[in-house]
């Protein structure tokens, strides 16, 4: 593995709400072009992980290097602008305006305004659903059509790295295969890079490439989403089952 | 009848002049989660500002732009420098603030001004222009509605076909989410505040001279009743608070007509009871939405 083939590292990652830090010593590589998967149980640090990574939780130690740019006092709003976009647990879609609106709000930033178009062009095209529902306000879609609307969102800033957190919550199991194929598809086609925080394990391991298990704050293994899958061994040793 | 009709129009006239003032106060409370107790001595602090200007000029509409200008300002220094340091983890912290800055600021503009009423003059007659033999409206009414709608048009343009509008009704809906998608939320909430404190610069300039004149205190009873139009408009709903200006409007005229002056805070004060026991969240609150 190359520098160039590393988007993200993640060295002594040390943060926390309080006085009592919930990560703790966090090392973490992400390679560009993949899915990695982030595992734990709940309470494990990885919604934290992805909160720290984007700014939202300031870190009390360690380094954040993006693109190979450490991320130290860079604001949450910038880092759009670098290509992370971070879609957050319970979708964080804005309930009070339309898809349309939340969509734009997506790509407002840029100054390339007839790339930000055709973006938004193709996440319509993306999810159909969305483009019959423009007018309607986000507290009126199906959880489905929220979780489409809060990574189509994404999606509209051309994102290089992509930071998702459960987006299978509450969804019924053919939307979330649904999701996982338009992840692979992503990957694939775009050459996108997903750090994806799961509980839904099975799901998340059928479309990973790597995979990292988090406990109490820290990361217990990291290997890749094949081994995982098919080692039984250490599925009973890091995820119970 | 004929009183019924004037009444009405005067209701409407002081209504219109409510509206504005609740609409500053619903911009503050979306944007920040606020009542900003404050209004209305910011927007005597802009009149204030709007006076000198007339007074150094002799321009009644130099000073009126100063007030709105001097709002703007007052907006962006009041979030800037107070109350984006105020904890806002507790609403008492930043109602206490609030009411600290009504009397810094009344207790300054008393000191430079004094506590006299100062003449507050009006650029068109106030002399009601009669229908048959009923008087109705004066050119400076026909002014107050021009002025009114067209700050509502312009908000409603802003907030609803312009990205910057995009920005701020995301920024007071989902800070974070903002945050995460580029938009800058402090300037936005900063923008909030100083559009607020320019539409309250506006309802102080149209109705003081309608009232005794320019004083440090000129706007609290009109602080009671456009705090009571936005909460029964709902405090989070721009229409609402317009419909509740009318509203309190419209009911202060005919109180007062039919009653008595003595009489008309307290209907103001039932009207509010009533309905915040009939509908807390006001006629027009968003409270669906918000469960989403």
């Amino acid at each position: 593995m190359t520098a160039d083939d590393v988007i993200l590292q993640v060295k002594g990652l040390t943060a926390g709400y309080g006085a009592a830090p919930v990560l703790q010593e966090v090392d973490l590589t992400v390679r560009a072009g993949t899915i990695a998967a982030v595992l734990g149980a709940n309470g494990a640090g990885k919604t934290t992980l992805l909160r720290t990574l984007s700014g939202l939780v300031r870190p009390s130690g360690g380094e954040i290097v993006y693109g190979g740019q450490p991320l130290r006092d860079v604001p949450v709003e910038q880092l759009v602008r670098r290509g992370m976009a971070h879609v957050p647990e319970g979708r964080g879609v804005v309930a009070e305006l339309t898809v349309d609106e939340n969509l734009r709000l997506g790509g407002l930033w840029r100054r390339d305004r007839e790339d930000a178009a055709k973006a938004l062009t193709e996440v319509y095209e993306l999810f159909e659903p969305l483009a019959q529902r423009r007018r309607s306000a986000g507290h009126q879609l199906s959880g489905g059509e929220r979780q489409m609307l809060a990574l189509g969102r994404a999606l509209v800033a051309r994102p290089k790295l992509l930071l998702l957190d459960e987006p299978s919550l509450g969804l019924a199991p053919r939307v979330i295969a649904q999701i996982m194929a338009l992840l692979r598809q992503l990957r694939d086609t775009t050459g996108l890079t997903v750090l994806l925080v799961e509980q839904n394990v099975r799901s998340a391991l059928s479309v990973a490439d790597e995979a990292v298990v988090m406990s109490l704050g820290r990361i217990v293994t990291a290997t890749s989403a094949d081994r995982l899958r098919d080692d039984e061994e250490l599925r009973h040793a890091y995820l119970g089952f | 009848m004929d009183r019924f009709v004037f009444l009405t129009f005067d209701g409407l006239s002081k209504g219109a002049v409510l509206a504005a003032f609740a609409l500053a106060l619903v911009l503050i409370w979306r944007a920040a989660r606020i009542v900003n107790f404050a209004q209305g001595a910011m927007a005597v602090a802009a009149a204030y500002a709007g006076y000198s200007v007339t007074t150094a000029t002799g321009s009644y509409w130099l000073g009126f732009g100063a007030a709105l200008v001097g709002g703007l300002l007052i907006g962006m220094l009041v979030e800037r420098a107070v109350m984006r340091f105020v904890d806002h983890s507790s609403p008492l912290s930043e109602v206490i603030v609030a009411l600290g800055l009504v009397l810094v600021m009344q207790a300054v503009l008393g000191m430079i001004y004094g506590n006299e009423f100062l003449p507050a003059g009006t650029p068109f007659s106030r002399t009601a222009l009669s229908v048959g033999d009923v008087p109705l409206l004066s050119r400076y009414d026909l002014f107050v509605f021009g002025a009114v709608l067209l700050v509502l048009l312009g908000l409603a343009l802003l907030f609803t076909r312009t990205s910057v509008g995009l920005r701020m009704r995301a920024s007071a809906f989902a800070p974070e989410v903002s945050r995460l998608l580029g938009v800058n939320v402090g300037g936005m909430l900063t923008l909030g505040w100083a559009l607020a404190s320019a539409v309250g610069a506006l309802a102080a300039m149209l109705v003081i001279p309608t009232e005794l004149g320019l004083h440090p205190h000129a706007m609290d009873l009109v602080f009671v009743s456009a705090f009571t139009a936005a909460v029964v408009g709902g405090l989070d709903s721009p229409p609402g608070a317009v419909v509740g200006g009318l509203a309190v409007g419209l009911i202060l005229s005919y109180v007062s007509g039919y009653l008595g002056s003595d009489v008309t805070p307290m209907a103001v004060l039932v009207l509010l009871l009533a309905v915040l026991l009939v509908r807390p969240g006001g006629l027009f609150s968003s409270t669906v939405a918000r469960q989403a």
